[in-house]
């Protein structure tokens, strides 16, 4: 464009004015009105000073999208947003790659940067076992393009296996860890066969029916799990030294072992790090999981069905495997749960549970590794970072959301394809 | 080389009551360019996916011979429906049960016949080499143990495949788009990366449904000239389907007309070009002078 156009500084304060109105609609009722014993106080200024805010963002964003620079910055967002995907430019790392040794040494050091702050452990704990969460649902809905809204259940009875295990065959962490994965695996493929014709909304609903199935067994099955009334769950173990206080008849708790004081903060450090590696290990697999045929069938299948079948693909054993991959995950996650809140019932795994980890891998970008293990970790940990500022924390919350929609329709991260090239050239 | 590629007798398909294809007959001999062609609503597609496995014919046989001495039903591969003798024959019953739990179209593909589509499915949100590869699955090291310790069979059958895999877009003149996303790539380059990914899976006979729709007159003539190539320097036997007569008549040995889902004629581009019935078919006829069909 090589015109120049004015400013058009009137349709600039219409649109200004506008927002304006907007935002003391909105902000009006939520920090205008206080309750001060039995009465409602307006206090109008909190809203004025807001929508007044608002009101000259939006003048200085609307003249700023008419000026050359605005332009300019513009039209590059938009070319980013229409594609979504790209192809990876060369072999050089990219800065997701070169960020990972400081994420494993920080990840590694923060227990003991957190050791008398076991408030802030515990949350971290739950952030990673969400990555887990995240990363078995990418495999279902982000490669291989499945949309399952019943994830939870298999997170139930992850957490189900721990805990009935320990209760009835006097099983150890350590077993059930496997176990659920193996059970988990077991009942993804139970649910994949009934659904294997079906495609996105009906999918969601069969899988959605399927958790309702799980949840409800839990809930009513009060003779073997307990019902709402829940089990509990064992601690893991280091080679059999225990990390209560005292150990059960014949074992060593882990601090007389080693000569050091008790401290309630090395059970959670303990499965800190177990988790940690777990969700390393995790990781790796995932990435390799793209750059094999495996995974590559997943994606081929999220493109076009007939098209792999054409291809002498069996659509059937690869919908398997996805969800059985997934499951996997899920139960192993469970078992984490589980053991990080020695306790399980039923109300854990509703069906928010499955719509907060569809959240984190579609706010992540679908397929991305790194944008689900940052979704995880910003969706977990925020409402406890905002936790100061009570009552505007979902507002806050929502519009973080809002704010990914449009400038990241498609995720955080962006797909970023492998390049290939001749083994000669 | 006297058996057939692909023998097709007394194909029939109803969908409801509707009869899409009526006791069609014909053959693809072996290392033969073959067309199908047809006025629209013929039946051709219909032919197409129940040669590929798309979809069961209600009745006929469908043999495949990809090799001498090896042959396949292909509606055996599909998974046929329990038969009352079956309940008595354990073997047979086992062998049909196996069919219906793993068969399907990708069996069909395994046995040799590959296809393109007439609306392009390709894996658009990967790049062409990606496509390419995804072909060749049945091919590769899928142990997902193998990939993730990324042992040395494992390497190797990669290093192969992406080889591969750049062999035939140099064979389809594709090389520079290599690692373009194919949902990016110009049309007509979309139809030839579509050709190169069936033959990445390293079929005998490969199904061209309408490869030429859309396609200007000079990436026409690069689109034959490559037909023939396939089948000149790589062997495979070609079946299409167009609608471009030019085309047709340029490069196929053996014409199959199809007309309200019977074949009206088959033979020679000569004998089909005179072919009162066919020209009816085309062009219609004024009613003093109807043929007799």
């Amino acid at each position: 464009m090589t015109q120049t156009r004015g400013i058009d500084y009137g349709h600039a304060v219409r649109d200004a004015v506008l927002a304006g109105m907007v935002a003391l609609l909105v902000f009006g009722p939520i920090t205008g009105l206080q309750l001060s014993g039995y009465e409602v106080v307006a206090r109008m200024q909190w809203p004025l000073l807001f929508a007044g805010i608002v009101t000259l963002g939006r003048f200085c964003m609307a003249v700023w999208v008419q000026t050359e620079a605005g332009e300019r910055s513009l039209a590059r967002m938009r070319a980013k947003r229409s594609g979504g995907v790209t192809v990876a430019e060369g072999k050089g790392k990219n800065w997701q790659q070169k960020l990972v040794p400081f994420a494993l040494i920080g990840g590694l050091a923060l227990p003991f940067i957190l050791m008398d702050n076991r408030y802030w452990l515990t949350v971290v704990l739950l952030a990673l076992i969400y990555v887990l969460l995240g990363l078995g649902l990418n495999i279902v809905v982000g490669l291989a393009g499945l949309l399952d809204l019943g994830y939870a259940a298999f997170y139930a009875v992850g957490a189900y296996v721990l805990a009935m295990g320990a209760q009835y065959w006097d099983m150890g962490f350590w077993g059930a860890l496997v176990l659920a994965m193996v059970f988990g695996a077991l009942l993804g493929m139970l649910l994949g066969f009934p659904v294997l014709r079906m495609h996105g909304d009906y999918l969601a609903i069969v899988t959605l029916g399927f958790h309702e199935i799980i949840r409800l067994i839990l809930t009513n099955w009060v003779s073997f799990t307990g019902g709402p009334n829940g089990a509990s769950a064992p601690l893991p173990t280091l080679f059999g030294l225990e990390f209560s206080r005292r150990a059960k008849q014949g074992g060593q708790p882990f601090h007389e072992f080693f000569g050091i004081d008790y401290s309630a903060s090395y059970q959670y450090m303990f499965v800190y790090l177990i988790l940690f590696l777990f969700v390393v290990a995790a990781i790796v697999f995932c990435v390799r999981l793209r750059q094999m045929p495996m995974g590559r069938a997943w994606e081929a299948l999220r493109e076009d069905e007939i098209a792999c079948r054409s291809l002498g693909i069996n659509h059937v054993t690869v919908k398997l495997s996805a969800f059985m991959m997934g499951a996997m995950f899920a139960g192993a996650a469970g078992v984490f749960f589980a053991t990080y809140q020695g306790f399980v019932n039923p109300t854990s795994f509703t069906f928010i549970e499955s719509a907060m980890i569809l959240a984190i891998v579609v706010l992540g970008g679908l397929g991305s590794i790194t944008g689900v293990v940052i979704a995880a970790l910003v969706l977990i940990m925020l409402p406890e970072v905002l936790r100061d500022f009570a009552s505007y924390r979902v507002l806050a919350f929502g519009i973080v959301m809002v704010l990914m929609m449009i400038w990241r329709p498609r995720g955080l991260m962006h797909i970023v394809r492998p390049r290939f090239t001749e083994k000669g050239a | 080389m006297s058996e057939a590629m692909l023998k097709v007798s007394g194909l029939t398909m109803r969908f409801g009551g509707i009869r899409a294809l009526n006791d069609i007959s014909f053959e693809v001999q072996r290392g033969s360019i073959s067309a199908l062609i047809g006025p629209n609503g013929a039946g051709k597609t219909t032919v197409f996916n129940c040669v590929t496995g798309f979809y069961k014919a209600t009745e006929g046989a469908l043999t495949l011979h990809p090799q001498a001495g090896q042959s396949y039903n292909i509606p055996k591969l599909l998974g046929e429906p329990f038969q009352a003798a079956d309940f008595i024959n354990p073997v047979a019953f086992g062998r049909r049960l196996y069919y219906k739990m793993f068969g399907g179209s990708h069996r069909v593909a395994n046995a040799g016949v590959s296809r393109t589509f007439q609306n392009i499915r390709l894996f658009r949100e990967m790049t062409a080499v990606e496509n390419l590869l995804v072909a060749q699955h049945i091919h590769m090291v899928r142990n997902p143990l193998a990939g993730v310790f990324k042992t040395k069979r494992f390497r190797e059958a990669e290093e192969r495949a992406v080889e591969r895999a750049y062999f035939w877009l140099d064979a389809l003149n594709l090389r520079d788009d290599a690692n373009r996303l194919a949902g990016g790539l110009p049309y007509g380059r979309q139809r030839r990366l579509e050709i190169a990914r069936a033959m990445c899976t390293g079929p005998k006979m490969i199904c061209l449904d309408e490869p030429a729709a859309g396609l200007n007159p000079s990436e026409t003539a690069e689109l034959a000239e490559m037909i023939r190539m396939l089948r000149d320097k790589h062997g495979v036997t070609v079946l299409l389907i167009e609608h471009d007569m030019s085309l047709v008549m340029k490069i196929s040995e053996h014409i199959v007309v199809l007309d309200h889902g019977e074949v009206i004629c088959a033979g020679g581009p000569d004998k089909i070009a005179n072919d009162p019935q066919v020209i009816a078919a085309y062009l219609g006829v004024a009613d003093e002078d109807e043929v007799n069909l």
